[in-house]
């Protein structure tokens, strides 16, 4: 009914679309209106509010970097702080000629003339009302020489910044890393928003795993600048609404390390390219991190100078090189225990089965002999006096009975052959020879074969393997854990600034190794008890007279290969560089171990027992021993300090 | 004395030659006049805008001499042929839509480009015109005010669309072609209850699109709208710096080629979206009041003309053109003062960039074939 009445009326329509283009119209003049009322307001109104803005002063937009988290030692030693420092930056839109002003600042020596073109590149991808860091770190000098013409660089200021400070400089810096200023691979790798205002970031170590922690979040406030771009109070009549946002700090970080151990560690290793590492067993937590020589991380954090830079990587004892992680030496009669353990495993000799040693080792059909190091042999040994006295002899016959492939197996369970998963990046995986791996490594057919001789070297820790101190610190701790086996870290707890909330982190454990009568635990801990305190122990001497008892290992890489009917030298008699790596494993108390550590000194002047151990031996007396212990100690030392045992002649146990 | 007659007489008969030429070919004196004017503001404006690169003006005008061809001929068009080809073009445009979705190239972020090989083409700018004329054809055999079941068609007709282009994504242009339409609608006669019921339902849908249909970055922005200092390094920084621009210009303006906001570059933009803040510094309230009458003449001109179109079809097409034309300036001008969320919405001949300017120009050579013919065959 209602269709048929609704037919088209043109008329109608027309009248009505007449009035809805009224209507339309007078809208139209209303939201134009609408308009032309704000533009009033914006331009008679508040004229000179605006005018003030955009003429004279302007706001500007300035972030607020955060601060960095501070990293401390577990007992909250600072290690890495935040110092107020002056810095030189540069804001384009103030300035007329970026080139005559950045060769004018070179030529009052505050930048180098070479670096002008990477600042330059710097400055191409900042906004021209970013103030953009050019020179960091400026010194008293340096800062008066600028202020003096200051009038001749606007555009140019400097600023007081908190920059990265290590109060002690080197100490630790393989383990903290360093912060340096952000590079093009850095931005792509950060979220830039948050680095506004931010010059430098972690570059290695704990501040770099740990950027995310330390760095934090950037803030903002909004400045009034005039057209010189110096900040000015107010606009006008009218004080103007300025926004602040606070930065948000980044955590602060505990680390394992105990300076205390650190620093001793570190002094007793002074002069030498070496390592040393300590882990508890029961965490997996550092103690102490070592590599020398080391450099000074506040280098970085101001910028190096080319010649500074050229310095430090032209150094032929490579200071930048972190040993700890990175260094892979033959780990020689460190592995004995772990080996000794493979041995148990796989039932190739009892722990009271016992071999003659006369000094050598011979293979049937091989007219060449492996040489012990100890010419005349050791006579009759077992399991736990092979460790001990460290009979070669008796090492080359239970590799000789395993095979590579089982060693290689069985010492995989203790983190031999692939990194540990420290908390920082770098580490090397060492090698740990299989016959697997000999036929990936060679190209050519012949060398790709395994010889039952290659396993009888792999028996002293000697031949194709080799592994990291941190390696052989962590197999050291499983063992001194009876399996008990942890992923090493630095890092112990994060500090939230805000909240001053302290969380720990948990430790990380791994698969323990594989052991079917756990006796076998007993027998590679006894040897290593009695290298230390059995009259045939090859490291009684430097462990003499210890207020606990500890448990070690010596151990000698061989870097030059003495031909076999030559007369092993002394060690005197080769070339520095020539010389074998002094190797120490222990830990302490041999009846519920604390700690345990590697030492390895490269092109030591005296074998492991010899050089290393006393090292180690520091080590552990100063995480186990209070101060006044370890003081009384010195002072009964000193009238009479004992000799580091001579190497007697071919000693290379 | 003599020299003078001859003059003005040749004035007065170069001036009547020229309405008659611009009778014969079907165009609007003075529409067509205001807009050459502000083509020609527009055109000034953008030199400086652009930081004086003759580049672009040259860019710039040879588009305006591009839509003025386009609307010259679109004029010839008659109004039965152009009526006709209405619903063809939408179903055209909306199959080009789906294709972009699927195959369209990513420019600045954005998928909104089609590619046909020879030339690269927008298929939303065809609906800004396509959508509005196919909705006048469906209602134009109808009985108006346009009943329920009507309404419900042209719903969807401009919904469809509208989505598809909102999530290219491109929230301006969707706003401009969902406004065609509706303003089609509107012009037909819906009745005011419906109005107000739309209003009404306007809210729980907002609701809707903010939770599942905008994207984060058009949220931003009318998060940004509502406090513009809630992100003075990003999106606020346009509204703040167009503001300080504008309100800096005063009445007289700092001088053409002196804005220091838009010359120094803190003006983002400063050659598209918010070149009517350059504007505003260098020529102050008066340069910018003048602009804005400039298109109140033309959008007045028309509706006018709209109104005295002599079939359905051409007065409910018509006007739809005319008050898109008016939201573009309105979205526009709003958005650069700070009524409005930053939307990207051109200004209608004076922001720099081609497809828009050629598509309006069209918009208006077909206002002008079907408000004109019909007073030609009455004559």
């Amino acid at each position: 009914m209602a269709r048929s009445v609704r037919i088209k009326d043109h008329h109608a329509e027309s009248q009505l679309f007449e009035q809805r283009a009224i209507v339309a119209a007078v809208l139209m003049v209303i939201a134009m209106g609408l308009v032309i009322s704000r533009l009033v307001w914006l331009q008679v109104v508040k004229y000179d509010y605006f005018a003030d803005l955009s003429q004279g002063n302007r706001i500007r937009i300035e972030p607020i970097p955060p601060n960095r988290g501070l990293i401390l030692d577990r007992n909250g030693l600072p290690l890495a702080t935040n110092a107020p420092s002056y810095q030189l930056e540069l804001t384009k839109e103030q300035v007329d000629d970026i080139d005559a002003t950045l060769n004018g600042i070179a030529e009052i020596g505050l930048i180098e003339k070479d670096d002008i073109p990477t600042i330059k590149r710097d400055l191409r991808g900042r906004r021209s009302f970013d103030a953009v860091p050019i020179k960091l770190q400026l010194s008293e000098v340096e800062v008066a020489r600028f202020a003096a013409r200051r009038h001749q660089f606007p555009g140019v200021e400097i600023r007081p910044r908190l920059t990265r400070y290590y109060p002690l400089a080197e100490s630790s810096v393989h383990a903290i890393g360093y912060v340096g200023a952000i590079s093009e691979d850095d931005k792509k790798r950060l979220n830039m928003d948050d680095y506004a205002g931010t010059t430098l970031t972690g570059k290695n170590g704990v501040e770099y795993a740990y950027e995310d922690q330390l760095h934090g979040r950037a803030g903002f406030q909004q400045l009034l600048v005039n057209a010189q771009g110096r900040s000015v109070e107010r606009i006008g009549n009218e004080a103007a609404n300025l926004e602040r946002k606070e930065p948000v700090a980044g955590n602060d970080l505990f680390l394992t390390i105990d300076m205390r151990v650190q620093q001793a560690a570190e002094e007793a290793l002074r002069g030498q390219r070496a390592s040393a590492v300590a882990i508890d067993p029961a965490n997996g937590d550092i103690i102490a991190f070592v590599s020398t020589p080391a450099f000074d991380p506040n280098l970085f954090a101001r910028g190096l100078t080319r010649p500074e830079y050229l310095a430090l990587t032209e150094d032929p004892n490579r200071p930048m090189y972190d040993r700890v992680i990175r260094g892979v030496y033959p780990p020689g009669s460190t592995v004995k225990p772990m080996m000794a353990m493979a041995a148990l495993e796989y039932g190739v000799v009892t722990p009271a089965e016992s071999v003659f040693c006369r000094g050598a080792y011979r293979m049937p059909g091989v007219s060449r002999p492996w040489r012990d190091w100890k010419a005349g042999g050791h006579g009759h040994v077992d399991m736990r006096k092979a460790i001990a006295t460290s009979c070669d002899v008796y090492f080359y016959d239970i590799a000789n009975q395993m095979g590579v492939d089982r060693i290689h197996d069985y010492l995989a369970q203790f983190g031999m052959g692939a990194i540990t998963g420290i908390d920082i990046p770098g580490e090397k995986i060492g090698l740990l020879p299989s016959t697997a791996w000999k036929k990936k490594a060679f190209r050519r057919k012949e060398a790709q074969m395994w010889f039952p001789g290659d396993t009888i070297s792999i028996g002293i820790g000697q031949g194709y393997m080799n592994a990291t101190p941190l390696q052989l610190a962590h197999a050291t701790a499983t063992i001194a854990g009876r399996g008990q086996r942890f992923k090493p870290r630095l890092v112990r707890a994060v500090r939230n600034v805000t909240t001053g909330k302290v969380t720990e982190l948990k430790p990380s454990p791994l698969p323990s190794p594989h052991v079917d009568d756990p006796a076998a635990w007993d027998v590679a801990i006894g040897g290593m008890y009695d290298v230390a305190n059995a009259p045939y122990g090859t490291a009684r001497g430097a462990t003499a007279n210890a207020l606990y008892k500890i448990a070690g290992k010596s151990g000698t890489a061989q870097v030059f290969t003495v031909a076999a009917n030559e007369k092993m030298r002394k060690p005197g008699e080769l070339a520095e560089h020539l010389r074998d790596h002094a190797l120490f494993i222990a830990f302490a108390p041999a009846d519920a171990p604390r700690i345990a550590v590697a030492v390895v000194v490269e092109n030591a002047p005296a074998g492991g027992s010899g050089f290393a151990a006393p090292i180690a031996r520091r080590i552990l007396d100063t995480y186990l021993l209070t101060p006044e212990q370890l003081a009384e100690q010195d002072a009964k030392r000193k009238p009479a300090p004992p000799p580091p045992p001579a190497p007697r002649p071919g000693e290379t146990e | 004395m003599s020299l003078d007659a001859i003059d003005s007489s040749r004035t007065q008969r170069t001036l009547t030659g020229t309405a008659q030429l611009l009778l014969a070919l079907h165009l609007d004196g003075p529409l067509f006049i205001a807009l050459c004017m502000v083509g020609a503001v527009g055109s000034i404006v953008l030199f400086s805008a652009s930081g004086s690169s003759l580049d672009m003006l040259e860019a710039q005008l040879m588009r305006f001499a591009l839509g003025l061809i386009a609307m010259i001929m679109l004029a010839q068009v008659p109004p039965r042929i152009i009526r006709n080809t209405a619903p063809v073009a939408y179903v055209i445009g909306l199959i080009m839509l789906l294709l972009v979705m699927f195959t369209g190239d990513i420019a600045m972020g954005a998928q909104r480009w089609l590619d046909l090989g020879f030339v690269r083409f927008q298929p939303s700018e065809l609906m800004k015109l396509a959508v509005p004329l196919a909705c006048a054809w469906f209602l134009h055999e109808r009985p108006l005010p346009p009943s329920l079941t009507s309404l419900l068609v042209l719903a969807l007709g401009i919904g469809i669309p509208t989505l598809l282009i909102a999530e290219q994504p491109d929230l301006g242009t969707s706003l401009l072609v969902a406004a065609g339409g509706g303003m089609v609608v509107l012009m037909a006669g819906l009745q005011f209850r419906y109005i107000l019921s739309v209003i009404g339902l306007l809210v729980p849908v907002a609701v809707v699109a903010w939770h599942f249909l905008l994207h984060d970055y058009q949220k931003q922005r009318v998060l940004t709208f509502l406090d513009p200092q809630s992100d003075p390094l990003g999106s606020g920084y346009h509204i703040i710096q167009s503001q300080i621009a504008i309100g800096s210009g005063g009445v007289f303006g700092k001088g053409y080629l002196n804005g220091s906001q838009a010359q120094l570059e803190f003006l983002p933009e400063r050659s598209t979206d918010f070149i009517f803040a350059v504007v505003g510094e260098e020529w102050g309230l008066i340069g910018l009041v003048t602009v804005i009458l400039l298109f109140m003449f033309v959008i007045g001109r028309a509706l006018y003309l709209s109104a005295t179109a002599h079939d359905t079809f051409s007065r409910l097409a018509s006007g739809s053109l005319a008050l898109t034309f008016c939201v573009y300036v309105f979205v526009n001008t709003g958005m650069v003062t700070g009524l409005l969320p930053v939307v990207g919405v051109p200004l209608p001949f004076v922001s720099y960039g081609g497809t828009a300017m050629v598509t309006l120009m069209a918009g208006f050579g077909i206002l002008m074939s079907l408000c004109a013919k019909r007073k030609l065959v009455s004559r």
